[in-house]
């Protein structure tokens, strides 16, 4: 049902004006929103796009949720099935953490209690919208922005006309919920943010093994949302480590911390 | 009157302090987006909390908050030295209008231009009755494209009048994970009723 061969194209100062469409699913337990600018954003391939996107989310949540008992990673902790017999991600996504817990230098892990329990849970989220937002990286003429639960990835196709545009992103007030303590505008990149605001506390210190309950958070903007995700949890932990430690380790990363 | 002196000019080489990392390593830096405007400022709570400054060093050196009997500063920054002396931006600092009639501090103080290993950084505080009300960089580094490319995802704003200024145009919002239960109070939800075909 493309409508661009039929509508006249939208001029507005000078670059071609740009409609939103907004597609919004429950995956992992919580909110996925996709938010997709085009001239036509009712294309037949922006409708495909989307779709394989949040297939793929729920694919990985099939695969990875310790939410439920039958997700191979927990019939893997289970010992009910062989590493050797698991989906390849398992190994990307363990190969990632233990890169994780070396960048951030410990602040960071998927291992608790003398790596008794492996659970990669604080990054497939981001591994897994980075790997969503493919499908729509190769759509052309769009710039989007999918974001899960408040982590999100912009990005852009080829052919957009004008260019990437760039998206305003509200950082949440974390001692406010219903308003924002600072803004930033991304064409291309990540915005993760780590703190106890909505969940309680759910971050654990894996120094210490205890969850962390100070107020506030971390919000770290960079290329990739896996490390932004990464590093914004890790500067959470550890605000002052991370602010001394980011620049150096990964430099093209940047963090607020309110 | 020597107190808040100290004060505003160790909390100027703090901010300073802050930007000798690369930007926007730490709460408090900020940058403008892609063009070249300056409006960035550094302290979220700058109004309130003078406590909003810590460095990650811990160099922020808040006395607590300024008083209100403090008068003009018609004395120069050169015998205000803060006692904590790390930097060589301290001594520099100098307020560039502190000329305010006003009977409390007053007035917007710039610290000097201060070559840092990632370019030229500035800070300039804006105070009122005592009170930061404002922080900004005013320069920041942006020699080189890769120092832009790197700021490009470096731009936090975090000045309160500019993010409520800005509030009615937010795309997309960043926080702490909103579980599925909690989404329809949240503003990502709003955001998206808007746009839902």
């Amino acid at each position: 049902m493309s409508r661009a061969d039929t509508a006249p194209l939208p001029i507005h100062r000078g670059q071609p004006l740009l409609r939103r469409r907004a597609f919004v699913e429950h995956l992992m337990g919580m909110p996925i929103s996709l938010h997709v600018k085009a001239i036509d954003v009712h294309r037949d391939d922006i409708e495909a796009a989307a779709r394989n996107a949040f297939a793929m989310l729920d694919r990985v949540n099939d695969i990875f949720s310790l939410w439920r008992d039958d997700s191979e990673l927990a019939r893997l902790q289970a010992g009910d099935v062989l590493a050797g017999e698991c989906h390849p991600w398992q190994g990307e996504v363990m190969e990632l953490a233990l890169e994780a817990e070396e960048a951030t230098e410990g602040r960071f892990s998927a291992w608790f209690g003398e790596r008794a329990a492996y659970d990669p849970t604080g990054l497939v989220k981001g591994w897994a919208v980075d790997k969503a937002a493919d499908f729509l990286r190769v759509v052309p003429g769009i710039s989007f922005c999918l974001s899960a639960g408040g982590d999100l990835v912009v990005g852009a196709g080829p052919h957009l006309p004008g260019g990437a545009p760039a998206w305003l992103i509200g950082i949440q007030d974390p001692y406010a919920a219903d308003g924002y303590a600072a803004t930033v505008e991304v064409a291309r990149g990540a915005v993760a943010t780590s703190g106890s605001a909505a969940r309680g506390a759910h971050v654990i210190d894996p120094r210490t093994g205890s969850p962390i309950s100070r107020p506030g958070s971390a919000t770290v903007v960079g290329p990739d949302l896996v490390w932004a995700d990464i590093w914004a949890t890790a500067a959470y932990v550890d605000p002052a480590g991370l602010a001394d430690l980011l620049p150096r380790r990964a430099p093209s990363y940047h963090l607020s911390l309110l | 009157m020597r107190r808040i002196t100290l004060w505003l000019m160790s909390t100027i080489s703090a901010l300073v302090l802050l930007f000798s990392y690369p930007t926007s390593t730490n709460s408090t830096t900020a940058a403008s987006g892609a063009d070249d405007s300056v409006e960035a400022a550094v302290t979220p709570n700058a109004t309130t909390t003078p406590e909003a400054t810590a460095t990650p060093d811990g160099a922020a050196t808040t006395d607590g908050s300024a008083t209100s009997d403090a008068t003009p500063s018609d004395a120069t920054a050169s015998d205000a030295t803060p006692s904590d002396g790390s930097t060589s931006a301290t001594d520099q600092s100098t307020p560039s209008d502190a000329g305010s009639t006003s009977d409390s501090a007053t007035g917007t103080f710039a610290g000097d231009s201060v070559m840092t290993r990632w370019g030229a950084v500035q800070v300039q505080l804006t105070v009122k009755d005592g009170q930061i009300t404002k922080s900004e960089v005013i320069q920041i580094p942006w020699d080189n494209p890769r120092d832009q490319q790197i700021n490009s995802y470096a731009v936090p704003i975090l000045n309160k009048e500019v993010v409520t200024s800005q509030t009615a145009s937010i795309d997309m919002v960043s926080g702490a994970t909103v579980t599925s239960v909690g989404y329809i109070q949240s503003l990502q939800s709003a955001i998206d009723q808007a746009h839902l075909a």
